[in-house]
């Protein structure tokens, strides 16, 4: 029943991973930015679900949960970043913000 | 197993559409879509517990934490005309055609290396919860110590700062 090849989950991994980074690449838009991000994570956690029931071991699931954490932590503090952009330059423009001032 | 195909193609369109959508809010519900078919791939590789929270953090919290700051930030219309204006066939040409070289690296190189097949029993949450607060302690104590940081960065971020309504500080607090 439940015989999938390993190649072919690391494969869809692999897939969702670059539509993530072509979108991060090609969006000006900072919240886009933010959500490619999301889809690249997720795809980097489908690889370790795979890699862990290939080995009938529970340290992949492990590994997603952690990457769940980061991805919750990572996203709280980018949208707050996003929100003082936004309330500063009126714009979500990710070229506006490329100067820094100390 | 078709099962598994079913949902990996579902995952890989709903993607796709994700990434060309001009508007917002509809990127983010084929986001949820995408995130609910990853789901059933988790559950037919057998992880049905990792299957469930996919569906409750990521579909559930993360999604809608982005569309709660998508209504904050009150966008128009124009948002939309101005992402048709950023997102051109010119600017999507380079880099689709330098990550889909690198995929079909990636591609080749798995498959040239065979590994088997997933025909293992499901893992539940039972054999995950044994593993997490076993050996990976440490890890459960670096994700609290991480998220702690996430909240208290974002609420230092997010925070509206205060007006300084003295004239004489006005000026000082401009730039």
């Amino acid at each position: 029943m439940n015989t999938i090849p390993v190649e072919v989950g690391l494969i869809l991994a692999g897939i969702l991973f670059m539509l993530g980074l072509i979108s991060v690449l090609m969006r000006r838009n900072i919240i886009f930015m933010l959500i490619s991000v999301e889809i690249m994570l997720n795809a980097a956690g489908l690889a370790f679900i795979t890699a862990g029931a290939k080995w009938a071991q529970a340290d992949g699931q492990v590994m997603f949960i952690f990457i769940l954490t980061m991805a919750a932590a990572e996203v709280s503090v980018g949208l707050a970043l996003i929100l003082q952009i936004y309330h500063q330059l009126k714009t979500l423009d990710s070229d506006a913000v490329n100067k820094m001032k100390g | 197993m078709i099962t598994f195909y079913i949902a990996a193609a579902v995952a890989v369109l709903a993607t796709i559409m994700v990434i060309t959508r001009y508007n917002m809010i509809h990127a983010l519900l084929y986001l949820v879509v995408s995130f609910l078919a990853i789901a059933i791939v988790f559950y037919v590789l057998g992880a049905p517990f990792v299957a469930a929270l996919e569906v409750i953090v990521y579909a559930g919290a993360i999604v809608v934490l982005i569309i709660f700051v998508i209504m904050m930030l009150n966008l128009k219309q124009e948002s939309v005309e101005q992402e048709k204006e950023w997102l051109t066939k010119n600017i999507l040409i380079g880099p689709a055609v330098l990550s889909v070289i690198l995929l079909g690296e990636l591609v080749y190189m798995i498959s040239v290396s065979g590994s088997g097949t997933v025909d293992q029993p499901t893992l539940d949450a039972k054999a995950v919860g044994m593993s997490l607060y076993g050996p990976y302690v440490i890890g459960v104590e670096l994700s609290g110590i991480l998220l702690m940081a996430g909240i208290v960065g974002a609420y230092h971020l997010g925070r509206q700062r205060k007006k300084v309504v003295h004239r004489f500080l006005e000026s000082s607090q401009e730039k």
